[in-house]
């Protein structure tokens, strides 16, 4: 403002001064002096001003900052996933299978657990999985992971409440759930490094031990990670034959699982289980019999399972950072003791005796990411189908031994651009049915849509 | 299973006999390891759950970190979901519902500073986005003002018999942080307006306190890794408007940035990133001074 009045007055002063008298332009002068002389004042003022306030400023920039932040503490909500709409995921597979041998053929000396090894041929769409969770109120979370069948049709795979505040390294688990056996069994086949399962899931657990019930587990207070679990359920999934009729748990299952680091690099965890049920009219079809009938005969067992298994992982990566490459090695051990009674062939002959089998299998697999986005892996199978001690009246119908150890050898590679989509090329040489080697190609797409879920180890 | 036992027995006659005195502080990135530490001294037992030479987004919820969160009585963490990939897990699965999220025990520093890169488009189509804004806030230095504070408050809030004591180091840590603000900001004076590139979008901050102007990324999307395609315009885009230096954490493989370093004839400089992320940021006092002398070596 004033620079314009100090310019004014210049530029007009000569214009006025040839109008006016001598007197008015001394007093014109004079007043402009004094005007010069009280701007100068002021704008010295204002220079010292402005210093002072620069070099204060910078001070000020960071209490501004931090007072601001403080405000802003106090307006600003925590974290939610969509406030109070549960955290939505959706995961899309679908697979492209190439088979020598019918992959309906159980392995050799299973005929009697399920078969389901998700083995399709030609392209086709895989489960696809929608994942609702959230927090229900302050005690409870829930879980709800509903299975989409190609074929159309829902099925609760999960469905369970976990306690969030018993404390004390105690959390409670009750509704439809994976046991926390072993170490793959929790996991979903999203998460899978392989297409498939292990032989030995296929076999003992029908791919995953699902089961309705609850589960309990303690994490110990101690800087080494030990943790003890123990289930009630109404044994649902295989082995258990869902007793519908039977008040009162079905099925138990204890496990204890250990684990730590080994420097930054390295960090493993190693767990044993044990999981108990009795099966009543558990029918088996196409069994082969001694007497070589066509198609084999349908079984009936009723008795009591006993599985134990061991399990242990170890991850490596440079200086614990798997982003650019990283190791991880596995592998799990189960054996079933089945003890009851064998009704053979219930459609003909409908004889029954004692029988009682032990079945072992194992596999053991590492996966490589050897850069970024890329991983190779290599798994080995193998199964033991045991000798079993037959009843007399069955000692001419039921097959004892085999003789036979089915296995099979796979690797994968994978290409994953980020962390929510996966293309996999899988080749395996399938001996685990005598005398039908079989050479299957896989090609698999894993995508996840919408909430980022945690993983766990 | 006798074995097992016995293990178990000593794990809890450990546990019992462990003094209950110190604070149990659980540090998610090693930067509020180290700011605990500043502000906590000797009266809490500090665990620092990643170091940093380890991708803060992608970290494996090991054993050890749930059993340590086990016993923490506090979690100090960046927030702005950049440990949703882990964080969560061992939250649910330390069966202590001290530290979840919303309770005193849980501290996320992302809360009492303004983020920045607040995206507009909530996309995965965008890369690793966080809705929240951008969550690397360890690297501009006058952050740690109100975090410090706000951390104090809360250890104050958890252990009141140290309050005083709380109150004391922070006092102590605030005057010296500041004073050492003021030298950094003398010393970035020549940053101030150098054009950059970067290997993760993690600068926002740095840039926005010392003026660097960040032109390019290595990375297409964030989170998603360099391709030699996208280096190529980036390439491009540096003959039309060069950059100093190519910056990267020191997590992050040295490739890319050597890519174009030796391309655009620009030095790469890998910045410690965090506490611990090279031999002279032993602190964070440390991690500051050699960031910026990083950076200023860049510049030669």
């Amino acid at each position: 403002m004033f620079k314009h009045a100090i310019l004014c007055a210049a530029l007009f002063a000569p214009l006025c001064a040839q109008a006016a008298t001598d007197a008015d332009l001394r007093d014109i002068r004079t007043q402009i002096e004094q005007l010069k002389k009280s701007y100068e004042q002021r704008i010295s003022q204002l220079e010292q001003r402005l210093q002072q306030a620069e070099a204060d400023s910078k001070h000020a920039a960071s209490t501004a900052a931090q007072a601001q932040a403080t405000a802003q503490q106090a307006s600003r909500p925590p974290a939610a996933a969509n406030s109070f709409n549960p955290a939505i995921s959706m995961i899309l597979s679908g697979t492209y299978g190439q088979f020598q041998q019918d992959p309906s053929i159980p392995a050799t000396g299973f005929a009697m657990s399920p078969n389901n090894n998700s083995h399709t041929r030609s392209f086709s769409l895989k489960e696809s999985e929608l994942g609702i969770t959230a927090d229900i109120d302050p005690q409870f979370r829930g879980v709800a992971t509903l299975s989409l069948a190609p074929t159309g049709g829902l099925s609760a795979e999960n469905a369970f409440i976990q306690t969030t505040t018993l404390g004390n390294g105690f959390n409670l688990k009750f509704g439809r759930f994976f046991s926390g056996l072993g170490y793959l069994n929790d996991q979903h086949s999203h998460t899978w490094d392989f297409v498939d399962q292990p032989l030995v899931y296929v076999s003992m657990w029908d791919n995953q031990l699902g089961e309705d019930g609850m589960q309990l587990k303690w994490l110990a207070p101690t800087d080494t990670f030990i943790e003890l679990g123990a289930e009630l359920g109404r044994g649902l999934g295989f082995p258990g034959s869902d007793r519908q009729t039977h008040n009162g748990p079905g099925a138990a299952v204890l496990f204890a699982h250990v684990g730590d680091d080994i420097g930054y690099s390295d960090s493993w965890r190693a767990g044993i289980s044990l999981h108990q049920t009795k099966q009543v009219n558990a029918v088996s079809n196409n069994v082969p019999d001694l007497p070589g009938t066509l198609g084999g005969v349908s079984n009936s067992f009723t008795g009591n399972t006993k599985t134990t298994g061991l399990d242990f992982v170890w991850k490596h990566a440079p200086n614990g950072d798997t982003t650019i490459t990283n190791f991880k090695l596995q592998g799990e051990y189960f054996r079933r003791q089945e003890n009851g009674m064998l009704t053979y062939d219930i459609a003909a002959a409908n004889t029954t005796d004692s029988y009682a089998v032990t079945q072992s299998g194992w596999y053991l697999q590492g996966v490589y990411q050897f850069m970024p986005m890329w991983r190779v892996g290599l798994r080995y199978d193998q199964l033991d189908p045991g000798t079993a001690q037959v009843g007399a009246l069955n000692a001419a119908n039921v097959i004892s031994s085999y003789g036979y150890t089915p296995k099979r050898s796979t690797v994968m590679l994978d290409y994953s651009p980020s962390e929510f989509s996966r293309l996999r090329l899988q080749l395996a040489q399938d001996k685990s049915r005598q005398g039908l080697t079989d050479n299957q190609l896989f090609l698999q797409y894993i995508m996840s849509l919408g909430a980022h879920g945690a993983h766990q180890f | 299973m006798k074995n097992l036992f016995s293990l178990l027995l000593a794990a809890l006659l450990t546990a019992l006999a462990a003094p209950a005195s110190a604070l149990n502080i659980f540090a998610c990135e090693p930067e509020w390891a180290a700011l605990s530490q500043e502000l906590a001294g000797d009266k809490a037992d500090i665990y620092a759950a990643t170091t940093a030479l380890q991708d803060p987004h992608h970290v494996q919820a090991r054993p050890s970190l749930i059993s340590h969160a086990r016993r923490a009585q506090l979690v100090v963490c960046t927030g702005a979901e950049l440990e949703i990939g882990w964080l969560p897990v061992i939250l649910r699965e330390s069966g202590n519902p001290d530290i979840a999220p919303g309770k005193p025990g849980n501290f996320e520093a992302t809360r009492y500073v303004t983020l920045r890169e607040v995206p507009t488009v909530i996309s995965r189509s965008e890369g690793d986005v966080h809705p929240e804004g951008n969550p690397h806030i360890q690297l501009d230095a006058r952050n740690y003002l109100p975090i410090a504070q706000a951390l104090t408050a809360r250890l104050a809030q958890l252990d009141p018999d140290n309050a005083a004591f709380y109150q004391s180091r922070l006092k102590d840590f605030t005057q010296r942080w500041q004073t050492a603000i003021a030298r950094w900001e003398k010393q970035a004076a020549p940053l101030r307006g150098q054009p950059i590139v970067v290997h993760h979008k993690a600068y926002a901050y740095l840039d926005n306190w010392l003026g660097l102007k960040e032109v390019a990324e290595l990375e297409p999307k964030p989170g998603m890794q360099p391709s030699v395609a996208h280096m190529s315009q980036v390439l491009q885009q540096l003959q039309r408007q060069p950059a100093r230096m190519v910056v990267r954490a020191a997590y992050q493989s040295p490739e890319p940035s050597a890519w174009l370093s030796e391309r655009a004839h620009i030095p790469a400089v890998e910045l410690p990133f965090s506490v611990g992320g090279d031999d002279q940021a032993k602190d964070l006092f440390g991690l500051f001074d050699d960031t910026i002398a990083r950076l200023l070596a860049g510049l030669k």
